[in-house]
């Protein structure tokens, strides 16, 4: 028997970058596949390549034996391959029926949409799969998971046996999760294959019978989920060839920079997504983050920053309150903030460098002041970071975009470092950046905290966690669940509190 | 050079594949188009038809940085017509109703217009940031509100009295000349002939230049320009750099309104009262202004010209009968599409150039890199 879906040697440049680099793929019939990775590890390229979207520069797609060549996701659905997309596609004013049939309606020769015979296949697929939903309701009116549910339903009455989830766990509550493993199951009983993209290691090991990982692009490992565990995996997302940044002499005073206090954030439903949070950060500290993504690491960064809007709690700065600051008046007392995602972020791409290092402090010298932009000062300042931070590019005139990655994230370090911040967040600094980069990242980092800076570190890095941090806090689902020391804590370790494997009492974890 | 070589080359080819879908257009009609083009530039090259080019251009240019200034947020400004119609109105009435020194006057009238137009446009900007409406959406409504509605309400109540009025005389109450702002021929005949046939150049247009010279300052040398910017390029960077996206949105709307309230004082000067039939389209003209100038003060001065220059051809045509004066709008538009399209193409080029020009400087400059 050929296999549902056999990727051959795919590989995928961007400008820059190589997003997937000779990559390989076999997903057998009727299997719950895992594809776990960093994010930038290549994941969602290698399933847009997959369903159509984007063209793959070489390599051969197999789809049940037979080669194929898709040159949009029309291509992909004829094939049997469906996908539902991390973020819903869904019309809130039609109901589950009018959504599912949308795009592929049962018309009459006179242009009437035959209803009863749209019902009649809608109920057919889900008895088939096992999965239950009531055609009639409001789709505005479904909770997270049952959204999830009509779409997963939408490509299969499509005649979809091969399902691409993208991350579905991403935006669903532990209970939904267990809901939609449930349905999984039973869409594997009725004869569907799936892959899965997620990067939570105990859902990964949970569900799946076979798992890949990828890393900067490659195909690292596949193998059957056989005694494999969370530690072996988080070690082939991460590896371990990375130069390890050496713990060196503790530079922590005792003058506190950040703190915060029972912290509580909601999302837009009124969830919380960070839950009375208690927090310091002293001077010349690294405080390291370690959680798997999604579990309120951001939003505590958001807080800080003041790009969000908190339920209860106070932040303070140098013993300062900021609870209630803009963001610009946090980043004049001195916040410095390297971005998660620096395009999304960080850099104003189209903008040439010395306005991007201008970006976040342009109210305060050299870069100018509350009327004016010093357009000398911005420069002169733009040329000292590109020379001290090794910026590698001709002049300070190019727009971002032109630079590398690993460039872009020096001048963003740069910039922020060279304005003499009192708190650091630096998000994930070295992610998706060459080795020499990342090296010189840290020698940046490691220097400022022995001038005396404060940083918060979020890295999925655990490594560069354990090597960079004075203190290691665990966030799990918008809590702190433990706090430890670096010189006595191991990648498995770690692993096991984010997980939740592990506990630590409360009294101790705060 | 070489950018600005780049930036020539997309408006320089839009004209020119203008003027060939334009001929065959021509053509096509059983016109000649060497002759509709040769009359034309004939008519153009006189002084008196050079002072209505400039009487156009100067509203246009004014109409063109005000949807600019939004346009450089991503915000589109639709409302620019109700705005200035809106503060054309209030201004001529604000402006009847007092007497004073000239140049207090002219001040008054001005800044009366520029604070209509910005509370006007305001209000769209405050629904943006308050209740999530779209500023297209609002901006269009407000339109029509401020057309149909309010202008037609306030018109008939502050009409002047007159005895025997008819419909071509109604209007606010003529403004006291000390109100209106005065021509600036004798500047333009200090380097040109006397100006004939009673042609009056519009001093308005050295409000524009300074308006021209503000937007392009406030863009380069203001902090606020940057933020403005910067919130265009990438509003989530702005706002994670302290940039306040909310206060922005208000700013820059009532700043763009502000600058359309500028848009009236051209016909102002000239009637001194709010006339029954204003011109309109001048709004609409702006954005179309704007895209073809790209935003760039400089760009679009040049393409002020260029539509007015049209505009005012199509006299000149009906006139010597070479062809249907409508081809001039037909040219607007054209010329508008296709250099929209030909700015995404070398947009693209240029970028794709820029990154491989880094690289290989990069390359040839870099001695064997030594890694940390």
């Amino acid at each position: 028997m050929s296999a549902a879906i056999e990727l051959t040697g795919i590989t995928k440049r961007f400008p820059g970058v190589i997003a997937n680099d000779n990559v390989n793929l076999t997903v057998e019939k009727g299997e719950i596949h895992a594809i776990c990775g960093e994010n930038g590890a290549g994941k969602s390229t290698l399933m847009k390549i997959l369903y159509g979207m984007q063209p793959a520069d070489e390599g051969t797609m197999k789809v049940n034996g037979e080669e194929v060549v898709f040159g949009s996701p029309t291509d992909a659905i004829d094939r049997g391959i469906g996908m539902v997309h991390q973020h819903f596609m869904l019309a809130d004013q039609l109901t589950v029926l009018e959504n599912i049939i949308l795009g592929a309606e049962p018309t009459s020769a006179g242009g009437a949409i035959k209803f009863k015979e749209a019902e009649a296949h809608l109920a057919e697929v889900a008895d088939d799969y096992g999965l239950t939903i009531d055609p009639d309701d409001m789709v505005e009116s479904l909770e997270v998971g049952e959204r999830q549910r009509v779409e997963i339903i939408k490509v299969l009455y499509r005649g979809a046996e091969i399902l691409i989830l993208d991350e579905p766990t991403a935006v669903l509550v532990p209970q939904e999760v267990e809901a939609l493993f449930d349905n999984m199951r039973e869409l594997k009983e009725g004869g569907a294959t799936i892959i899965f993209i997620d990067h939570k290691l105990d859902e990964v090991l949970e569900i799946s019978d076979s798992i890949t990982v990828l890393r900067h692009g490659k195909t690292v490992a596949s193998m059957p989920n056989d005694g494999v565990t969370a530690h072996d995996l988080a070690e082939l997302m991460v590896g371990s060839e990375l130069p390890t940044p050496d713990t060196t002499e503790s530079t922590v005073t005792d003058h506190v920079a950040l703190a915060i206090s029972e912290l509580t954030v909601a999302d837009e439903d009124g969830r919380a997504v960070i839950e009375n949070i208690n927090l310091s950060i002293r001077k010349g500290e690294i405080l390291g983050i370690a959680g798997v993504e999604g579990n309120g690491q951001g939003d505590l960064v958001d807080a800080i920053i003041g790009t969000t809007d908190i339920l209860g709690g106070s932040i303070s700065l140098l013993g300062d309150d900021i609870t209630r600051l803009s963001v610009r008046k946090r980043r004049e007392a001195g916040i410095g903030y390297v971005p998660e995602d620096r395009h999304h972020e960080g850099l104003m791409l189209d903008a040439p460098l010395w306005e991007n290092a201008a970006l976040g402090h342009q109210t305060q010298a050299p870069y100018g002041s509350r009327w004016l932009l010093n357009r000398k000062g911005a420069r002169a300042q733009t040329t000292t970071i590109k020379e001290e931070f090794d910026v590698r590019t001709p002049n300070i005139d190019v727009s971002a975009h032109a630079l590398s990655g690993g460039n872009q994230q020096k001048l963003i370090i740069g910039r922020e470092l060279t304005s003499n911040p009192s708190l650091l967040i630096a998000a994930h600094p070295t992610r998706g950046i060459d080795v020499g980069a990342q090296a010189a990242v840290w020698e940046q980092i490691r220097a400022a905290r022995a001038d005396g800076l404060a940083t918060l570190l979020i890295s999925a890095d655990l490594d560069e966690l354990i090597g960079l941090s004075d203190t290691i806090v665990v966030m799990l689902r918008g809590k702190l669940v433990a706090r430890l020391a670096p010189e006595d804590v191991t990648p498995r370790d770690l692993g096991a509190y984010m997980t939740g494997a592990a506990h630590q009492d409360d009294s101790e974890a705060a | 050079m070489r950018r600005f070589l780049f930036a020539a080359a997309a408006p320089v080819g839009a004209l020119a594949v203008t003027l060939v879908i334009t001929s065959i257009a021509l053509i096509l009609f059983g016109s000649n188009p060497l002759e509709a083009y040769g009359d034309m530039l004939s008519h153009a090259s006189k002084l008196e038809t050079q002072v209505d080019i400039l009487n156009r251009a100067t509203p246009y240019y004014l109409s063109a940085v005000a949807a600019a200034i939004g346009f450089r947020m991503n915000l589109f400004n639709i409302g620019v017509e109700g705005q200035y119609l809106f503060a054309l109105l209030i201004a001529a009435q604000v402006g009847s109703l007092v007497a004073l020194p000239q140049v207090f006057h002219i001040l008054l009238i001005m800044t009366v217009a520029m604070a209509v137009g910005a509370a006007y446009a305001g209000i769209a900007g405050v629904l943006k940031v308050t209740r999530g409406v779209n500023e297209v959406i609002s901006t269009i409504m407000l339109n029509s509100i401020a057309i149909s509605g309010l202008i037609a309400l306030l018109q008939q109540r502050w009409q002047a009295e007159q005895e025997n009025f008819t419909s071509t005389t109604l209007g606010t109450n003529p403004i006291d000349e000390s109100g209106l702002m005065p021509n600036i021929n004798g500047l333009l005949e200090i380097f040109t002939r006397d100006i004939g046939q009673g042609k009056e150049l519009t001093g308005v247009l050295l409000v524009a230049v300074l308006v021209g010279v503000a937007y392009h300052l406030l863009l380069t040398r203001m902090r606020f320009g940057f933020d403005l910017r910067a919130s265009g390029l990438n509003p989530f960077a702005a706002r994670a750099g302290g940039v306040p996206p909310k206060q922005m949105i208000v700013a820059a709307m009532c700043l763009s309104g502000a600058v359309a309230g500028l848009i009236g004082m051209v016909e102002l000067a000239d009637t001194g009262k709010f006339s029954p039939n204003p011109i309109k389209g001048l709004g609409f003209g702006g954005i179309a202004v704007a895209l073809l100038g790209r935003n760039h003060p400089g760009g679009m001065v040049l393409s002020a010209l260029l539509f007015a220059f049209l505009d005012v051809s199509s006299g000149i045509l009906q006139n010597t009968e070479a062809a249907t004066k409508e081809i001039v709008n037909i040219m607007q538009g054209i010329v508008l599409l296709v250099a929209v399209v030909a700015y995404g193409v070398t947009k693209r080029i240029q970028t794709r150039e820029e990154a491989r020009a880094t690289a290989e400087a990069l390359r040839s400059s870099e001695p064997a890199e030594v890694l940390a």
